[in-house]
C-alpha cells in the first residue's frame, strides 16, 4: 500500500502542476507523430487535418486557448513514444494525447494515459486492442478488420464466389487478411488460398502467378503504401492479371494518389474500400479538399488527414460539454456516443467500446478520359469494428 | 618506443597508473544523481541516456578496443529487451531476475556468432554483423506468435523494483535503476579494460597476426570480448524493455545498430567515456533539436556530425585530451 500511496502522492503533484497551466487559461493538447522518418508523409497529413481543424474554427474553445505541442517519434519506437508521452505530461503538463499513427507507439502512449489519467484521441493507429489498453482513449481513424471485413462481405454480396488472398506478412497485414476472409466466408464465399507475402521488397511475380495457376475470380491484396503498389501493379500486368481482367480488391492504400500515380493504366479496375475518398461527395468535404490543397500545394487529403481533423473535432466538442473542465473521466464520458457530421460522412463514437463507428465506401480506378479517378461506387452505413463488437476471433 | 618505457614504468606500474580515478572521471560520476533534484521532468530521458550509454559502452569494447566493427549490435540489445520482456510475460516480473535472463540469453546468442566473427577482419565483419542483425529482425517479424511481430511485445509486466518502487510516469525509479546498473557494469568494463586481458584486445587491434606471437591468442580473446559485449548489450535491452515494459521490433533493427555506433564515433571510440559522452550529447541534441523543429531535426544532427567529425576526427573526447594535452604543453 506504501507504494500505492507514493504513486498517488505523484500523480497528484501532477495534477496540482497541470492544475497551474489551467490557470493561465490554455489547454494544451500533446501531439506524438513520426514527423521525421519514412511515416513522416501520412504524419504530414494527419498534421495538417488538425491545422485545418484549427484554422476554420479557431483555436478558442470554453474561453480556453488549445495550444497544440508537437512531438517527433521517429518511427516504430514506443519506448521513446512512451517517454514522449510522459515528458509531454511531467514537462509540459499536457492536458489532452493525440496523434498516434502507429500501433506499437499508440499502445505505449495508451500506459501513460491510463496511468496519468489523461484523455486520449488515437488520430490513425488502426489495431483494435489499442483503445482497450486505457480507459480514456478513443479513435477517429479506423481499424483495420472493420474496412476489410466489410469489404469482405460487400464482395460476397456482389457475387464473386471465390477469392486468393495475397496480404504483407506483418501485425497488419494478418489483421486484414483474417476480416476479409470472416466476411467473405460469412456472407458465402470461398477462399482458394492465401498467401502471406514478405513485407519487405518483395518480388510479387512469384506470388502473383501462385494466384494465376488457381485462378479465383478476385484476389484480396494488403500491402504497406508507398513503392510497393506500383511493383505490385506491375507484376499483375506481366501475367495479363491486370485489373480489368480479374478483379482486385484492396484497401485504400492500394489507390491513393501516389499509387494511382506509379500504377498508372494497371490501376484502372482496382476496387478498394476506406473510411474516406476525397472524391466523396458533399459540401462539407469540398470545403475540406479546397482548404487542403491550400496549405499543401494542391495534394488531396485522405484518411491521416481526417483523423486528425476528426480527432480535433472531438476534442473541441467534448471540452465545450465539459466546459473546458480537462479531467480525463469527464471527457471521454463526453466523447461516448456522439455523433457528428465529417467530410467524410457520419460517424460516431461507440458508447460502450469508445471506438468509432462510421460508413465504409467501395470505391473503384476509373479511366475519365486519360485521367484517372477512384470514384465511390458503393457505401456500406454504420460499420462498428468486429473485433470489439465480438464478430472475430 | 613502448608505451611503458614511455611513461618509464614497468607494465604493471603503467597498468595500476591507468586504473587511478581522475579528478573529470570523479566529477562525471558525481554529477550523475543531480537531475534528480534539479531536473525532474528530464528523468525519463536521463534513463535512456543512462541505458543508452551502457549500449554503447558494450559496443565500444569490442569496436573501440578490440577492433570489431560492427553494424549489428542492436542484435544483441533487441534480444536481451526481447528476453527481459517474454520473460515478465511468461515466468515473473521481477526485474532483477529478468536482468540477468535478458544478459544469459543475449550471451549465449553473441557466444555462437563469436566463432564467425573471430575468423574475419574489417569490412567482412561489417557485412556479417549486418546480415547477422538482419536475420534476427526478419525472424523476430515472422516468430509474431512469439514475439506480436510489428504490434510489439503486449503483456510485458514488470513488478515494483526490489518490490518497493513503482515505476512512476516521472521516472524517478527508471533512473534509479538504470544509472545503478550502467555503473556497476561501468567498473566491470573499466577493470576489464585495464587488465592483461585489455591490453591484449588492444594489441589484436593494432595487428592480429602478431599478439598470437607473443601467447595471446587472437581468436580466443575475440571470441570472449564479442560474448562480454553481447552480454552487457543485452542488459541493456532488458533495461529498456523493463522500464519502458515495452518491446518492439525497431530494438532489432539496423537503425538502432548504425545510431550507437555514430555514437560511439562521436563520443570517440576506444575511451571507455567516449560512448558515454556520444549517447549524452547525442541523445540530448536529439531531444532539443526536435523539441524545435519536428520534422527536420535530422538536418541539425547532420550537421552536428560532419562539425565533429571535421573538426575532431578522434570523437569529442579525442578533441577535449588533445585540447588539454596542448594546454598542458604551453
Amino acid at each position: 500500500m506504501k507504494r500505492f500511496g507514493l504513486a498517488s502522492a505523484a500523480l497528484l503533484a501532477a495534477c496540482l502542476l497541470s492544475g497551474a497551466s489551467h490557470a493561465a487559461g490554455a489547454i494544451k493538447v500533446g501531439v506524438v507523430m513520426p514527423y521525421s522518418g519514412q511515416f513522416a508523409d501520412l504524419a504530414k497529413q494527419m498534421d495538417n487535418g488538425i491545422k485545418i481543424y484549427m484554422q476554420q474554427h479557431g483555436d478558442k474553445v470554453a474561453d480556453k486557448t488549445i495550444e497544440i505541442i508537437r512531438k517527433d517519434v521517429g518511427g516504430i519506437d514506443p519506448p521513446t513514444a512512451k517517454r514522449l508521452a510522459q515528458e509531454l505530461v511531467v514537462r509540459d503538463q499536457v492536458d489532452i494525447l493525440a496523434g498516434w499513427l502507429l500501433t506499437p507507439n499508440a499502445i505505449a502512449g495508451c500506459s501513460v494515459s491510463a496511468e496519468a489519467k489523461k484523455f486520449m484521441v488515437i488520430m490513425n493507429a488502426a489495431t483494435s486492442i489499442i483503445t482497450d489498453k486505457s480507459p480514456y482513449c478513443t479513435r477517429t481513424s479506423f481499424t483495420l478488420p472493420m474496412i476489410t471485413m466489410a469489404l469482405g462481405q460487400w464482395a460476397a454480396k456482389q457475387g464473386i464466389k471465390n477469392d486468393y488472398t495475397m496480404t504483407a506478412d506483418y501485425a497488419p497485414g494478418h489483421d486484414a487478411e483474417e476480416g476479409f476472409i470472416d466476411g467473405f466466408k460469412e456472407a458465402g464465399g470461398e477462399i482458394v488460398g492465401s498467401v502471406r507475402m514478405a513485407v519487405k521488397n518483395p518480388d510479387f511475380s512469384a506470388y502473383v502467378q501462385r494466384a494465376k495457376d488457381l485462378n479465383p475470380q478476385s484476389i484480396f491484396v494488403f500491402i504497406p503504401g508507398g513503392s510497393q503498389p506500383a511493383a505490385f501493379g506491375k507484376a499483375l500486368a506481366e501475367r495479363g492479371m491486370s485489373a480489368q481482367a480479374i478483379k482486385v480488391l484492396g484497401t485504400q492504400e492500394l489507390a491513393d494518389d501516389a499509387a494511382i500515380k506509379s500504377m498508372g493504366n494497371d490501376a484502372v479496375g482496382i476496387i478498394t474500400a476506406g473510411n474516406y475518398n476525397y472524391n466523396y461527395d458533399s459540401a462539407m468535404n469540398k470545403e475540406f479538399v479546397a482548404a487542403y490543397r491550400s496549405i499543401s500545394g494542391d495534394e488531396n487529403p485522405d484518411f491521416g488527414a481526417v483523423g486528425g481533423y476528426d480527432g480535433m473535432h472531438l476534442i473541441y466538442t467534448a471540452l465545450r460539454k465539459t466546459d473546458g473542465k480537462t479531467d480525463a473521466q469527464e471527457l471521454i464520458a463526453a466523447a461516448k456516443g456522439m455523433k457528428w457530421e465529417s467530410p467524410r460522412g457520419p460517424m460516431m463514437i461507440d458508447p460502450t467500446t469508445r471506438d468509432v463507428v462510421q460508413t465504409i465506401y467501395i470505391s473503384k480506378v476509373e479511366d475519365r478520359g486519360g485521367k484517372h479517378l477512384n470514384a465511390v461506387i458503393d457505401s456500406i452505413p454504420d460499420v462498428h469494428d468486429p473485433v470489439h463488437a465480438g464478430q472475430m476471433k | 618506443m613502448p608505451v611503458t618505457a614511455q611513461m618509464g614504468l614497468e607494465p604493471v606500474g603503467y597498468l595500476k597508473a591507468q586504473t587511478r580515478w581522475g579528478a573529470a572521471e570523479t566529477l562525471f560520476w558525481l554529477a550523475t544523481p543531480l537531475p534528480f533534484y534539479f531536473l525532474p521532468a528530464y528523468l525519463q530521458l536521463a534513463s535512456q541516456i543512462a541505458i543508452t550509454a551502457l549500449f554503447a559502452l558494450s559496443l565500444d569494447l569490442i569496436v573501440g578496443y578490440a577492433g570489431i566493427v560492427s553494424l549489428g549490435h542492436a542484435a544483441f540489445f533487441g534480444t536481451g529487451a526481447y528476453a527481459a520482456g517474454l520473460f515478465s510475460k511468461f515466468v515473473w516480473g521481477e526485474p532483477l531476475t529478468g536482468l540477468i535472463v535478458g544478459a544469459m540469453v543475449s550471451s549465449l546468442v553473441g557466444y555462437a556468432t563469436s566463432f564467425i566473427i573471430a575468423r574475419f577482419r574489417h569490412l567482412a565483419l561489417i557485412m556479417l554483423t549486418l546480415g547477422f542483425g538482419l536475420l534476427l529482425g526478419a525472424a523476430a517479424n515472422s516468430a509474431s506468435w512469439l514475439t506480436g511481430g510489428s504490434d510489439g511485445l503486449q503483456g510485458v509486466n514488470i513488478w515494483p523494483l526490489l518490490g518497493r518502487f513503482n515505476w512512476d510516469v516521472y521516472g524517478y525509479t527508471a533512473y534509479g535503476y538504470s544509472l545503478v546498473v550502467l555503473f556497476v557494469l561501468f567498473l566491470f568494463a573499466r577493470r576489464l579494460i585495464h587488465s592483461p586481458f585489455g591490453l591484449a584486445l588492444r594489441g589484436i587491434r593494432e595487428n592480429f597476426l602478431r599478439m598470437p606471437a607473443i601467447g595471446a591468442p587472437s581468436r580466443a580473446h575475440i571470441r570472449t570480448a564479442y560474448t562480454i559485449s553481447a552480454a552487457m548489450a543485452g542488459v541493456a535491452g532488458a533495461l529498456i524493455a523493463q522500464t519502458t515494459q515495452t518491446v518492439a521490433l525497431d530494438s532489432l533493427g539496423f537503425e538502432r545498430s548504425a545510431e550507437i555506433l555514430i555514437m560511439v564515433v562521436l563520443g570517440g571510440a576506444g575511451r571507455l567515456y567516449g560512448g558515454l559522452i556520444g549517447a549524452l550529447v547525442f541523445m540530448i541534441a536529439r531531444d532539443q533539436f526536435s523539441g524545435i523543429e519536428p520534422e527536420h531535426w535530422y538536418f541539425w544532427i547532420g550537421v552536428l556530425l560532419v562539425a565533429v567529425v571535421v573538426f575532431l576526427p578522434n570523437g569529442i573526447l579525442g578533441g577535449l585530451s588533445r585540447f588539454v594535452a596542448h594546454w598542458r604543453a604551453k
